[in-house]
């Protein structure tokens, strides 16, 4: 799920023989099969728990994790799964919430029950933020702050050195109630990240805030009445917040209900997980809480049939059920009210069809609903624009993007511009496609730390800049991998050495005495080998680093003398150079 | 790797642990035991402690009876109390990288370290540490501010006055060394050098070492760290415990495969248990309060007492006290009550339960919606008008030096309906109490401490298994009072090694290996060769390259080839640049098929000799001798540079190269 699409977010991912399924959504615009991402791509007949190590979830809306309960008790998974704490504790009862609408109001059989959430829960492992969470032995997960809800997580999995961030949903500006998403220079080979506003670069927040209050404010002003349909968590709160200070600063005696019971269940959330929330709202959280609302009260169905202006929250976002869409029916009529849309709608929702400018809209039973309430727009998704994407994957330095989470136009856009902007490869599967990157990783081995020491005490010699070469063994046995120096390789299997050695007679043409000869040779070596450790020993013998050259008489040739020189095999290319060397004969000298 | 100990308390320690290349502090705990040497810092005037005598030496001169007062027998300093500081001449303390800080007691002598020793590093904590300990320094410093002292003592100091003080002053150490307290400007600035961390994140420092805190079980966000490379493992256990009261459980297997584990913090009540202490609280508390008397209990502002309402919310009905106020005294008590309630995540299972319905996972939350605890900042304001006796009061500081303690401690001392419960178990009750003596109030004992016992630290260690323990000296000896319970000391094979402050230990452990990575292109370039069954060797020369301490071995640069109209050579252009050595060579040479081989290879004329160790083969027209033995090879040639490489080649064919 999410290929080019948003709804249903549900990506499979395979890396260094794990397998890890992120998210478990719902989409909103299907009430079929199609809700529910297909699990049979996993695997036509064997058992899921069989198959995946684990199970992430990113957040707890319901295109991330509205599927979890039908994919792990109908259709089987008993592996872990992981999420956030708040995540944890939030997405249970909006999981619920969905399966009551779902049986109870639309009569639907064949669905999940409460039961099945719960033992769906029971599954979870939740995880702290920047915890590296050892799944098995080799595959480890981390979350990082997506800031896109409360306890919205980026993850980070990696095997070995392979790894992949899957971003979630996120926001890379910090906002009323959340900080920005945050991840360090964690250089993944892939980064999948949500591309919802591929195409938008949002003007500044604070303009997109003075148009949504004065656009309240307008409405409340001439006795309208004002609907802002969201999703009880998230969004909500934020509103909130901002509404709440502006009433307080402007002193407005209007009405704000938020509609549900949902909701200070929801605002008890924020007020127990606030660690979670920005920085401003945790340092004062002692003195003031946030998310305890002077202005805002608890709505009462019957508060929508109340004469004057009021402004009036209720759930679900996208008008395609339950209360919003009730109060919605009630007070389309009338051009004098508002309704906000401060999200995205997915398509087939009524909010989808107001937002492209459907004003005739046919209900159930064939109804007509006639629109002349005005309908507005304002972007309060937390989701990061073009601008935040780019920032992310800055941040990261992936060495390949994939785009989900988003529609198929958009992403092409922001293809090319990744593509063109960073250098990497991206790319943008649709639904049941699958995508094959290729890794290059460097293979990490355990190096002795004598021959380490050895080669690093060479490398800090003044001439460091030339590369120096190491010489050194690898032995590999089962599975492990040691660089030791082929002195000690040798060592470690039983093995003795064999001395491959090597002495070369070299005639000279020379009267003088043996000792006269070897002086000359001497000096002329000195000469040359300026580099060289050139030495005159005692004994008459020269030695050239571990080389040894002696002379002696040649048996029937007074003017000539014999050189030995002898070198085993590891001085090989030096030997071979000094018969060469000496073969050419001696210089003149002057003496 | 090096220990510096620069703390003498076994439960507020502050070590230095040079590992590889990085400076590590671990904990700096600040010793307030000192404390007990000065009079208590009244709030309100106090005729008793302002009448008190000075105190005349021996020889009746009267020198020090403006710094020194007697009290029933004790001396005490009158001044304004001051703290012994972890030693800090051992060590340049600029040098150091990191402060690991394991828990919200440890950290008191954070500004004395990060605000005054030129420190540049960073400190980790988890963020419930950092929030506690900026409350309880908080505390601290506003519960000696707002008693402004007048006189500061520094006679008594001096070594030679010392000397002829009676006990405990006369026996005090590095009294020269102890501070006043700091300020709220150096708490800030210390505090927003820590970084904050979460368990288990693995946190790289330098490339070199990674440190990882893990949850220790005894306060919100304890931790025990671990001090890793890829090859050697420190563990550092700090105030852990295994009963099960509010913070999440201690994390015991990632201690494990440690090559040296560093124990500190173990219960300073090895003989008393928790549960039944808590037991005797409360009955005292019902009693007394039965009685008509009010019930004192020293304490932190955070940690214990967060059981202790606990266990009284469960309690109170069922002993009648439902209508006796409690009342919790401290600039901090709101903060704290209020933090205790959204570290969800740092909570055992049952409270983090509670948190997902959503509920507050700590009662008190009820205790205070029922007006059952009222909590203030001081006993000034507020808590005037609504005090109501007999009552139970919380407050501190546990010491009975300063804070609100002292004036309850003036106020309810003199009748014996009153109680003064001691749970806190940092200080001597008896040393406490002096400067109050005589007192008519009755004094219970009942010290809660959670971390681990010794019969927990032999199984913990069994456990684990580390190679090395390294623990205070204390710990290696039974208590001073109790010298026959050889149980109580740390028993494990090898036995620990000890240290005292101000030691420098030596740890044992040697490294054999070190992390390396090999670029892709160049384990392309690998050609392994199976030696034994499930062996396989492969000869690596690749160039080393060291940054950030990680090293990495790349393909050598392809050697670069000669300008080609090259003109005149001079001889030095020929010898060899850098020296590429030839591998180890290793196996036997057998003469027969050696033999055959130079034969298939024109050698005509081969002979060969048997010699005591082995063959020698001649050629007799090349007048070459090779000489063959078990493990070596001599070719003796005449300089014929085609002919060597040839029958070095043909030997080569025989041998494994290493």
């Amino acid at each position: 799920g999410a290929g080019q699409d948003v709804g249903r977010s549900c990506i499979l991912v395979s890396i260094a023989g794990k397998n890890v399924m992120l998210d478990c959504g719902m989409h909103m615009g299907y009430n079929d099969d199609r809700r529910f991402p297909d699990f049979s791509y996993i695997t036509q007949n064997g058992r899921l728990t069989d198959f995946l190590d684990c199970v992430i979830i990113s957040h707890f809306h319901l295109d991330h994790c509205g599927a979890l309960p039908y994919f792990s008790e109908m259709v089987g998974y008993d592996g872990p799964i992981y999420m956030t704490h708040p995540t944890k504790a939030i997405c249970p009862i909006l999981l619920e919430d969905y399966r009551k609408i779902t049986v109870d109001k639309k009569g639907e059989t064949n669905f999940f029950t409460s039961q099945m959430i719960k033992d769906c829960m029971k599954k979870v492992v939740a995880v702290h933020l920047h915890q590296t969470v050892q799944v098995d032995e080799e595959l480890e997960i981390k979350a990082y702050y997506a800031g896109h809800v409360l306890g919205a997580a980026m993850f980070q999995i990696k095997v070995g050195c392979e790894s992949v961030v899957y971003t979630g949903d996120y926001n890379m500006t910090p906002d009323r109630h959340l900080g920005a998403a945050w991840i360090d220079k964690c250089r993944p080979d892939l980064l999948i990240t949500e591309s919802t506003y591929a195409t938008t670069i949002r003007d500044s927040k604070r303009c997109r805030e003075r148009d949504f209050l004065k656009k309240v404010h307008e409405t409340v002003e001439r006795g309208g009445k004002v609907l802002i349909p969201v999703f009880a968590l998230g969004r909500a709160q934020e509103l909130c917040i901002l509404l709440e200070t502006f009433w307080e600063r402007m002193n407005l005696k209007a009405p704000i209900y938020f509609s549900t019971g949902l909701t200070e269940k929801a605002n008890h959330y924020y007020k127990l997980f606030i660690t979670w929330t920005n920085q401003k709202i945790r340092k004062t959280f002692v003195q003031r809480n946030m998310f305890e609302f002077k202005h805002i009260k608890a709505f009462d169905r019957a508060f929508a049939d109340n004469p004057g202006p009021m402004v009036v929250f209720a759930t679900p976002g996208m008008l395609h059920a339950g209360q919003s869409l009730q109060i919605f029916r009630k007070w389309a009529g009338n051009e004098k009210n508002m309704v906000i849309m401060p999200g995205y709608c997915v398509q087939g929702t009524v909010g989808h069809k107001i937002l492209s400018g459907q004003r005739k809209l046919e209900m159930e039973g064939r109804q007509i609903l006639e629109v002349k309430m005005q309908v507005e727009y304002m972007s309060f998704s937390a989701h990061a624009d073009a601008k935040g994407i780019m920032q992310l994957i800055r941040q990261a330095e992936p060495r390949n993007v994939l785009l989900v989470h988003g529609e198929a136009k958009k992403m092409e856009f922001l293809k090319q511009k990744i593509e063109q902007e960073f250098h990497v490869n991206c790319y943008m599967p649709a639904n049941g496609e699958t995508t094959t990157i290729f890794t290059n990783p460097s293979i990490p081995v355990d190096i002795s730390l004598g021959l380490l020491k050895r080669e690093t005490a060479i490398g800090l010699l003044p001439d460091a800049k030339k590369p120096k070469l190491m010489h050194g063994t690898l032995i590999m046995k089962d599975n492990s991998f040691r660089l030791v120096s082929p002195e000690q390789a040798l060592k470690e299997l039983g093995l003795a050495e064999h001395q491959l050695r090597f002495t070369c007679r070299v005639h000279i043409q020379d009267p003088r005495k043996e000792h006269e000869t070897v002086l000359r040779v001497y000096n002329h070596l000195k000469g040359v080998l300026k580099d060289y450790s050139v030495q005159h020993l005692p004994d008459g013998s020269i030695t050239v680093e571990s080389i040894l050259i002696q002379a002696t008489a040649h048996s029937e040739d007074q003017g000539t003398k014999v050189l030995l020189v002898s070198w085993t095999y590891q001085d090989e290319e030096l030997g071979s150079y000094l018969t060469s060397l000496l073969k050419k004969g001696l210089p003149q000298s002057s003496t | 790797f090096f220990q510096y100990c620069l703390s003498g308390h076994p439960t507020l320690p502050c070590n230095v642990l040079k590992f590889k290349s990085t400076t590590i502090m671990l904990d700096c705990g600040l010793d307030m035991t000192s404390t007990l040497n000065f009079l208590p810092l009244p709030l309100v005037q106090s005729p008793r402690l302002s009448k008190l005598p000075g105190w005349v030496l021996k020889d009746g001169s009267t020198f020090l009876d403006k710094e020194l007062k007697e009290c029933s027998g004790h001396v005490f300093v009158d001044s304004v109390p001051e703290f012994c500081l972890p030693e800090t001449e051992l060590l340049d303390l600029s040098t150091v990288d990191v402060i690991l800080i394991s828990n919200y007691h440890c950290m008191m002598a954070l500004p004395y370290i990060t605000e005054y020793t030129g420190f540049t590093g960073t400190v980790y904590a988890t963020e419930p540490t950092v929030q506690i300990g900026r409350l309880l320094m908080e505390e601290l410093v506003n519960s000696i501010e707002r008693v402004p002292k007048a006189q500061s003592a520094s006679m008594w100091k001096n070594k030679e006055v010392q000397r002829l003080l009676p006990a405990p002053l006369k026996d005090a150490v590095e009294v020269s060394m102890w501070r006043k307290c700091y300020t709220m400007p150096e708490v800030n600035a210390a505090l927003s050098k820590i970084q904050l961390v979460g368990y288990s994140q693995k946190i790289e420092l330098f490339g070199a070492v990674q440190v990882t805190p893990l949850s220790s079980g005894y306060a919100l966000g304890s931790s025990n760290w671990i001090i890793q490379s890829h090859y050697e493992k420190v563990s550092y256990v700090s105030g852990s415990s295994l009963l099960t009261t509010h913070p999440q459980p201690m994390d015991q297997a990632s201690l494990k495969n440690s090559d040296v584990l560093i124990l500190t913090g173990l219960t300073q009540i090895p003989t008393a248990n928790p549960d039944g202490m808590v037991g005797e609280f409360c009955s005292n508390l019902a009693m007394t309060v039965r009685n008509g008397g009010n019930v004192l209990v020293p304490c932190y502002p955070s940690g214990v007492i967060y059981d202790l309402l606990e266990c009284l919310y469960q309690y109170i009905d069922s002993a009648g006290l439902s209508s006796v106020p409690f009342y919790f005294i401290s600039p901090v008590a709101n903060s704290s009550l209020e933090f205790s309630q959204i570290f969800a995540e740092w909570l055992c299972h049952n409270k983090q339960t509670k948190v997902y319905l959503p509920e507050p996972p700590f009662p008190h939350a009820e205790l205070i919606q029922t007006n059952k605890l009222k909590h203030y900042p001081s006993i000034h304001g507020d808590f005037s008008n609504d005090f109501k006796q007999p009552c139970v009061v919380f407050t501190g500081h546990p010491s009975l030096r300063f804070g609100d303690v002292v004036h309850f401690m003036e106020l309810w001392g003199k009748s014996s309906l009153n109680t003064v419960i001691f749970t806190e178990p940092d200080f001597s009750y008896l040393d406490a109490l002096a400067p109050y003596q005589p007192l008519a109030m009755k004094c219970v004992y009942c010290p809660i401490d959670t971390r681990l016992n010794f019969i927990q630290v032999s199984k913990l260690l069994k456990e684990v298994q580390p190679l090395h323990v390294v623990c205070p000296e204390q710990y290696t000896q039974p208590p001073p009072t109790q010298s026959h319970r050889t149980d109580l000391m740390v028993d494990c094979q090898p036995p620990p090694m000890s240290y005292r402050r101000a030691e420098v230990l030596t740890l044992p452990y040697k490294r054999r290996y070190e992390k390396i990575e090999i670029m892709p292109e160049l384990a392309d370039s690998l050609v392994p060769l199976e030696i034994k069954p499930g062996i396989s060797l492969a000869t690596v020369s690749a160039v080393l390259h060291t940054k950030d301490n990680k090293h990495v071995l790349q393909l050598p640069p392809k050697p670069a080839q000669p300008p080609a109209g090259k003109k005149r050579k001079r001889v030095s252009d020929d010898v060899p640049e850098c020296k590429p050595l030839k591998p180890l060579l290793s196996g036997s040479i057998p003469v027969d098929q050696f033999v055959q081989t130079l034969e298939k290879h024109g050698f005509s004329d081969v002979k060969v000799e048997d010699t005591a160790k082995g063959h020698i083969v001649l050629l007799q027209e090349a007048e070459t001798l090779i000489q063959i033995e078990e493990d070596s090879t001599h070719i003796i040639c005449d300089n014929d540079e085609p002919l060597r490489v040839k029958l070095r080649d043909l030997v080569l064919k025989f041998l494994q190269k290493f």
